[in-house]
């Protein structure tokens, strides 16, 4: 079979195609399945396809729905409860650090909810502080959890799939930022998530970019712009923050002495504070040409008005100009 | 009880009768004592284990509420999935759960229900149809709804039962699985140990009504309140409501009101058992203790007398000793359980 063009939402949907096409024990729950506009382009029709005993549009419950599908794997189901908004999955912290995240353990080994919790990023467009956050740096520091986020059209589709079939509890967290990105797709090939982690997703010399998410993407376009000013960036995509394997990025350093990290996230405790303080403690020092530096939002809540908002977010022109100044800088 | 009041069955100086037995089978109730002697002796012997020191961890002792999860039991099989609490030694010993490995969980051992890694407050067994528990109020009662919702999907009549105190009630996410699992017609059967207390606090003190029964009302689900210290009546009651659920009527809500002779956690009565317990109160609730109610009743009927009924004890202290005295002797888990399991271990293909 040849290849076929998606972007990120259909990818997702072809994702979850695969999953209850192939897996009879895998069902979807969530607010908002059964409507046309809650979740993007990412499950249309999947309630007519599949029907509404599996795609369960739920009560305005956050924290039951997530405990029922933990409930349901461990009573051998695959469940994927879907938040469409990562804000509102607070209310559901019990089940996912409490609950999900401590029974493998907790239990010996003998109890493993082979949950998928899909949380969505979904920001901007002056909605405010509460529609708004990636929490994505909580959640990898929960041991248990496993926490995914495809940056790319093609890991959209196959880390949902690879997430779904794996036998924990996972965290799986797209960006509706991402949702028109474009690329042709081979067919689906189940992959082990434990087999997935950080991926170099461009080579080059000069520095290492980090990032994850819709971040890697901003790292993508900022890298391309660098070229043509005769910086070679090298891109790394983190893609499973938890469990987090370094290598990838020690490997990287090691080659090009700088690091920039890029995060979605708030700074303090972050995702990119991690990525820093893993690739220092195993890169030699002399290695290092200059301090890394990170890039994250501004220590605040995010704004509503729509001025504000345009300073709040990285971008492309932020992060080309913090890569710069890390390379040229003396 | 339309006022949610608790009526009598709140009320320590009632409810002192034997239990009714006339027209049931012997045999079954003999069962039933036996297997309330076995919960209520392997308590003390852990409250002993707990007041002594050979038990490091907090236990939470259930000692007066026996009839409850050996009512709820009976209509049980291996198949169905039973969530608990931190009070939830009665509910695994009634499914049959061993005691040696109880108590070497208790104890912290390798060989323990939890393989050693969750005492006393994290129990799991699995084959007998107990799916855990965990000592976070509420935890499991929207797990019980999910694996009652599996059990729909699954088609084989199977049910979810979760345990819960009036304390846990107070917890949001009891509403919501309420609510979720009545519009999901989820075969979930809400089983409420009403022992007047959340750890020292009385249900006065807490809600405006005793009765936490209105909550299935608010959300449409059939409910029935019973004397939690009568076996015989909880039995009849969870039977009727497992066995709708079985049959697809979606789900159930039964509250056993009951009564704990120790405090909220570990051997002691007389601390940590809150505002409103009196020694008086105490002494009545122990006037309605579920084994010799049904002790009497039994003994009425000329089916226990004096020496069988101590020779039953005998047998189930000899069985306790034993199991605790196996578990005493087992081995810790080792270094490496530390950071075992974290995640499942899979085998994992090579690219």
């Amino acid at each position: 079979m040849s290849s076929a063009r998606y972007n990120y939402g259909t990818a997702l949907l072809a994702g979850f195609e695969h999953l209850l096409e192939n897996y009879p024990e895998v069902f979807v729950l969530g607010q908002g399945l059964w409507s046309p506009w809650y979740v993007g382009n990412s499950m249309t029709d999947l309630d007519k396809k599949y029907g509404l005993h599996r795609i369960i549009d739920t009560p305005v419950s956050e924290s039951a729905t997530t405990g029922a599908a933990i409930g349901a794997a461990l009573a051998g189901m695959k469940p994927i409860v879907v938040h469409p908004r990562m804000d509102f999955m607070l209310y559901a912290m019990d089940a996912v650090v409490n609950q999900a995240a401590k029974w493998s353990h907790m239990f010996g080994g003998q109890a493993g909810p082979a949950v998928t919790i899909r949380s969505i990023i979904n920001r901007g467009g002056e909605q405010g502080a509460q529609h708004s956050q990636s929490l994505h740096a909580w959640l990898a520091h929960v041991p248990g959890l496993r926490v995914v986020m495809p940056a790319t059209v093609a890991d959209a589709r196959d880390l949902l799939i690879a997430s779904v079939l794996c036998p924990d509890p996972v965290v799986f967290i797209d960006d509706r930022w991402l949702y028109e990105l474009e690329d042709d797709l081979p067919p689906v090939v189940e992959r082990q998530l434990e087999r997935e982690g950080p991926k170099c997703l461009l080579a080059g010399h000069d520095l290492t970019i980090v990032a994850s998410g819709y971040s890697t993407q901003l790292a993508l376009n900022a890298a391309g712009l660098l070229a043509t000013e005769g910086i070679s960036a090298e891109v790394i995509d983190l893609r499973v923050l938890n469990p987090f394997d370094p290598q990838a990025l020690i490997n990287s350093v090691t080659k090009t002495g700088r690091l920039l990290a890029v995060d979605g996230g708030w700074s303090p405790c972050g995702m990119a504070g991690e990525v820093i303080a893993s690739v220092m403690e195993r890169v030699a020092p002399a290695a290092m040409k200059k301090s890394p530096v990170r890039l994250s939002l501004p220590f605040a809540p995010a704004p509503t008005a729509g001025s504000l908002e345009k300073i709040y977010y990285p971008s492309v022109a932020t992060v080309e100009s913090a890569a710069r100044e890390l390379v040229t800088k003396a | 009880m339309n006022d949610w009041s608790l009526g009598h069955l709140a009320d320590p100086a009632r409810c002192w009768e034997p239990i009714d037995v006339a027209g049931q089978n012997p045999e079954s109730l003999l069962a039933l004592l036996k297997t309330m002697l076995r919960i209520r002796q392997a308590e003390r012997c852990l409250a002993e284990g707990r007041r002594n020191g050979q038990i490091g961890g907090p236990v939470h002792l259930g000692v007066g509420q026996e009839a409850v999860a050996v009512g709820v039991a009976t209509s049980l099989r291996k198949s169905d999935r039973v969530f608990g609490a931190h009070r939830s030694h009665s509910h695994v010993i009634s499914m049959g759960t061993s005691l040696h490995r109880l108590f070497a969980e208790v104890l912290g051992k390798q060989v323990g229900v939890s393989r050693g890694m969750g005492g006393s407050m994290h129990l799991w067994d699995q084959p007998n149809g107990f799916y855990g528990s965990v000592p976070i109020v509420a935890g499991t009662v929207p797990l019980a709804v999910g694996a009652a919702l599996a059990a729909k999907m699954q088609g084989r009549g199977d049910v979810g039962v979760a345990y819960l105190g009036d304390g846990a009630v107070e917890e949001g996410v009891v509403h919501e699985s309420l609510n979720l699992a009545r519009m999901l017609e989820a075969p979930a059967i809400f089983v409420v140990e009403n022992n007047l207390f959340a750890s020292h606090m009385h249900i006065s003190l807490r809600q405006p009504k005793a009765a936490t029964a209105r909550f299935a009302a608010a959300n449409d689900i059939p409910y029935e309140i019973v004397d939690g210290n009568d076996v015989l009546a909880v039995r009849a009651a969870a039977t009727r409501m497992i066995d709708l659920a079985r049959a697809g009527k979606g789900p159930g809500f039964l509250e056993a009101v009951t009564y704990r002779w120790y405090g909220h956690v570990d051997w002691r009565e007389d601390i940590d058992v809150g505002v409103n317990r009196s020694a008086v109160d105490l002494e009545g609730w122990r006037k309605r203790d579920p084994i010799a109610r049904l002790v009497a009743g039994l003994d009425a009927q000329g089916w226990l007398n004096q020496a069988q009924q101590v020779a039953m004890e005998a047998e189930v202290t000899q069985e306790v000793a034993l199991a605790w005295s196996e578990a005493c002797d087992d081995g810790d888990p080792p270094p490496s359980a530390l950071t075992s399991h974290v995640f499942v271990d899979r085998k994992v293909s090579t690219p």
